[in-house]
């Protein structure tokens, strides 16, 4: 997967793998929330990331279901927070085409890209799809 | 996680339905049950209150979305009642602020379907 460069050197880093159904999208969303605390974020900027990170989550659920996790791993700078959100789709590589433009033009993402500052997603069908999404404090 | 789901008959054949918690990919279904159930028995104008709703994501918007879709076409419209100001932000972004009425009370979204 290609990971964007940071301008920003990395205070942490937190992985979270969780199993690819609706009823643990909340525990991402809380678990990101708690990371996102420990920047300098207003209320709603966390917020934002909470919804950004569910709406990661619920698009891997639904553009691939029968995947067995997610993996989530924030990497936690002093003053942005980048997330990656993959799943692992890799055995079906003839419908990454169709899951890569659904990917893009679902509510979901565009919701994303309305909250995070930056947003990218790969689709590679031998290793599934990455959002590499980025909040910065105060943008 | 929780999603309270309550429904009432109002005035002139209108119904609200009040929703508590958060709403997605999980508990939305739930919601949609509700509101759809009470569409299947005939009752075409909704006010949907979001008033006591922490949290909603894109199948919560989807649910509210396939609804007024189902009302409007027997006629009918669905107003929602929300003053969070972050699930604002939601319905301003994704421009359905221009789809839905939303209403600061229930008084006001009820006598809107008037």
């Amino acid at each position: 997967m290609n990971v964007p460069a940071r301008s920003e050197a990395l205070v942490g880093t937190v992985d979270l793998r969780i199993p690819s159904e609706p009823e643990w999208v909340a525990v991402a969303r809380l678990a990101v929330s708690a990371i996102a605390n420990r920047l300098p974020f207003s209320v709603e900027e966390i917020e934002d990331v909470k919804l950004a990170v569910a709406e990661a989550c619920t698009t891997c659920i639904q553009d691939s279901p029968g995947e067995h996790f997610i993996d989530i791993t924030c990497d936690v700078a002093e003053r942005s927070l980048r997330i990656r959100v993959r799943d692992h789709a890799f055995e079906r590589s003839e419908a990454a085409r169709p899951r890569a433009v659904a990917f893009s033009e679902g509510l979901g993402v565009f919701i994303i890209q309305a909250l995070m500052d930056d947003v990218e997603y790969n689709v590679d069908p031998k290793s599934g799809t990455e959002l590499v999404m980025t909040k910065r404090v105060g943008s | 996680m929780d999603i309270k789901v309550q429904v009432r008959a109002s005035d002139h054949d209108a119904y609200v339905v009040e929703l508590g918690g958060e709403i997605d990919v999980y508990t939305s279904p739930k919601v949609k049950d509700a509101i759809m159930e009470l569409i299947d028995r005939g009752h075409y104008n909704l006010v949907i209150n979001l008033e006591k709703v922490r949290y909603i994501d894109s199948t919560g918007l989807g649910v509210l979305i396939g609804a007024l879709k189902r009302v409007r076409e027997h006629g009918g419209t669905v107003n929602l009642v929300c003053t969070n100001p972050q699930i604002k932000k939601i319905f301003d972004i994704t421009g359905l602020v221009k789809i839905f009425g939303i209403y600061d009370n229930e008084q006001d979204a009820k006598k809107a379907l008037a």
